[in-house]
């Protein structure tokens, strides 16, 4: 029997702890423990960048790498502890509905995940190949994250997450995507939050809460 | 004058005024710069429209920008109805100013986003690079976000966040299909990536991409850039997004924000179907296109917002315009395209012309407008021969164009043709009994401070007009290009 060289059981146990980070944000109720999380979801993120860079000896994924350090590991999870120490909801909990039924969807996301990656896993032809079931899964359990999330903030973290899982997928299916699409992404990213920032304080304005129950008056009367 | 310079102006124009405008746009001459700024932008479309039609199709700056017969009229398009929506949005926002429902730090953040809107719109429309297309889309709707908010009303904080959400996470959908797209084509044309997102590359290998990963990718692109048309069933966002915000930019959303995120699946689909050698795009387009037709149809009964009215007009026409792609084949692509152009005009003439009423009003609410012919009869004209024109009634443009997909349905896709009938003959009831009391009847309105701008209103319905009665022969040259280029069937 033949083991895989270290680095890539290196990869493949941090491509499985990213994974278990998203069974952690779907249930965890506390916000800053939720942008914790998010975080350490980016430094997982980075280090799986950067062992794939010395693996592949690809310049751009050291750039990507580098990206991913400043702002999804320290200006991101900044910002965001900022924000929420300003909005006073630092140490807010929202109540989330059926944990354990959210919980098992997640499992079931997951099959499902590497079913539909099955197809694009066969055909790649990067080391990491196996692991694009796991980028899909993290997608689709911050997606789920952010629908059973009522918080604005929680709902951005998921969001947040999301788009880890898909700079992940794209790092384990082709080593990455060219690097002026990651600069693009990035500055959409940083520019969302910057905005949801506003929004915020918009929101807060207006019904001294961010609580998105109160935003549910538009819709076509029956 | 090379085409460079020329993409370089109509690119950075709407930048500079984003700079320029985030920096005075408070100031009292600000609507009449936002002005000078869209018509320097329209004024490099149009010269590079020109040269496109004079030299045919150019690649520039690293091939990153690609422009063809598809992509240029779309452009003139574009910075033309930001040119005249800027005209209206000067004595509209003065209104508004006028009764402190925006102060001047906000008409800085609505002027300098209108321009940074644009450029993102254009950006979108001219790259080659399928990846910076998404970046581009992901950037309109940030640079709009707040827009849609500018009132801060609980109703339009809400239309905002649901705008932002839905179509973040919609869009979030389109980066894993480009991700896709891109791992499929990076097997052929290299890793290093130089042309594995250009979409000129992309198309000439289109038929050796991987058809498993390929129909993956389409799904994926046309959820993502398809919530952004405002496809049902992730439409949600859009008449909320519309109604709250104000109306120059429920113009520019509902007239050019969905033609870019249409052309952005066009594109897709070009790819898909040469990969892929079947209609399953153009079935999956055509699927959508219905569902969105029928369910607006219906909702538009529900409307007691003449702005969200108009929005669920909006989604039954982008449904029409995907389902003339879905079926493909030239006269159906040529119709498409000429709807995109007359629903594009029409729809924002009634914006502009439903502005001033509801500002006359004071309300946005049907059954409080009223009786518009008596106190301004040009207002009143415009929105009833817009409602006209968007109903498809003859000799309007937007009767040619369905027409034209009417009765290529009859051929193609006979099933069809009953549904579309139906929606469009109860979307025609809906508007219609809504619209005519709104014109005709008695009236409590009063007069605003700043007469109403009713040049763009009338420039868009004449417009209309002649392209439902005569089609310049350019432009329908250029049209059947475009059509030939996309393909299908």
């Amino acid at each position: 029997m033949n083991a895989l060289p270290l680095d890539l059981q290196l990869l493949n146990a941090l491509s499985a702890l990213l994974l278990l980070i998203s069974f952690a944000m779907l249930s965890q109720r506390r916000i800053v423990s939720l942008i914790n999380l998010l975080a350490v979801q980016g430094a997982l993120l980075f280090f799986a960048t950067v062992l794939l860079a010395a693996r592949t000896g690809a310049g751009h994924l050291y750039l990507s790498a580098a990206l991913t350090l400043t702002l999804k590991v320290i200006f991101l999870p900044w910002l965001l502890h900022r924000l929420i120490r300003r909005l006073d909801v630092y140490w807010d909990t929202e109540s989330l509905l059926n944990p354990t039924g959210t919980m098992l969807v997640g499992v079931l996301v997951v099959v499902f995940s590497f079913g539909l990656a099955q197809p694009v896993s066969a055909l790649a032809s990067t080391a990491t190949r196996s692991a694009i079931g796991i980028a899909v899964a993290v997608v689709l359990i911050a997606f789920l994250t952010l629908i059973t999330r009522r918080k604005a903030i929680s709902q951005v973290v998921g969001f947040l997450s999301m788009e880890n899982g898909l700079f992940f997928g794209a790092m384990s299916a082709t080593y990455g995507m060219p690097m002026i699409v990651e600069f693009g992404v990035a500055l959409d990213v940083l520019v969302a939050v910057l905005v949801l920032g506003v929004f915020f304080f918009q929101i807060r304005e207006q019904f001294d809460s961010l609580d998105l129950e109160h935003l549910e008056s538009l819709k076509e009367e029956p | 004058m090379p085409g460079i310079v020329m993409l370089t102006v109509l690119l950075a124009t709407p930048l500079a005024g984003a700079l320029v405008l985030g920096v005075l746009g408070g100031r009292r001459w600000a609507p009449g710069l936002n002005v000078g700024f869209s018509l320097l932008t329209f004024v490099a479309a149009c010269a590079l429209t020109a040269r496109i039609i004079a030299h045919g199709d150019v690649v520039l700056v690293g091939e990153q920008f690609f422009i063809d017969a598809f992509n240029v009229f779309l452009v003139t398009l574009t910075a033309f109805v930001g040119f005249t929506t800027a005209l209206f949005s000067r004595p509209y926002m003065r209104v508004e100013a006028g009764r402190g429902r925006v102060s001047p730090a906000q008409l800085r953040l609505y002027h300098s986003m209108y321009q940074l809107f644009m450029a993102t719109m254009l950006i979108a429309l001219t790259t080659n690079n399928m990846g910076l297309m998404w970046v581009a889309m992901e950037a309109a709707t940030l640079s709009t976000v707040l827009l849609v908010t500018l009132y801060r009303t609980p109703a339009s904080l809400e239309a905002g966040w649901k705008y932002f959400i839905l179509c973040g996470v919609g869009i979030a959908q389109a980066l894993f299909g480009t991700i896709l797209l891109y791992f499929a084509a990076e097997k052929l044309l290299g890793a290093e990536g130089v042309g594995a997102l250009l979409w000129t590359h992309l198309n000439l290998v289109k038929g050796q991409l991987e058809p498993a990963v390929l129909s993956l990718a389409f799904v994926f692109l046309l959820v993502g850039y398809g919530t952004k048309v405002g496809l049902a069933p992730l439409h949600n966002w859009l008449p909320d997004a519309h109604a709250e915000g104000p109306t120059p930019i429920s113009a520019v959303l509902s007239g050019l924000l969905l033609n870019v995120a249409m052309y952005a699946v066009v594109r897709c689909k070009v790819l898909v179907e040469g990969s892929l050698q079947s209609s399953l795009p153009g079935r999956m387009l055509m699927g959508f296109g219905l569902l969105s037709v029928v369910l607006a149809a219906f909702f538009l009964w529900r409307q007691r917002d003449i702005k969200r009215l108009f929005a669920y007009s909006s989604i039954e026409h982008m449904g029409i315009i995907t389902f003339a792609f879905g079926m493909g084949g030239a006269v159906a692509n040529f119709a498409a395209l000429l709807h995109m152009t007359v629903h594009s005009l029409t729809k924002s003439a009634i914006f502009f012309a439903v502005g001033h009423a509801a500002q006359k009003a004071g309300s946005q609410l049907i059954e409080q407008i009223r009786g518009l012919i008596t106190l301004s009869p040009t207002v009143g004209w415009g929105l009833m021969m817009g409602s006209l024109a968007i109903l498809g009634m003859p000799p309007f443009g937007v009767f040619a164009s369905e027409f034209l997909i009417l009765t290529t349905a009859m051929k193609q896709q006979p099933w069809a043709t009953p549904i579309l009938l139906l929606a469009l003959g109860v979307a025609f009831a809906a508007i219609f009994s809504r619209v005519q009391p709104m014109v005709f009847g008695e009236t409590a309105a009063r007069r605003l401070p700043h007469p109403p701008a009713l040049i763009p209103v009338f420039a868009h319905l004449a417009l209309v007009l002649m392209l439902g009665i005569f089609i310049p022969p350019y432009l329908a040259d250029w049209y059947r290009a475009a059509a030939a280029l996309i393909g299908g069937q």
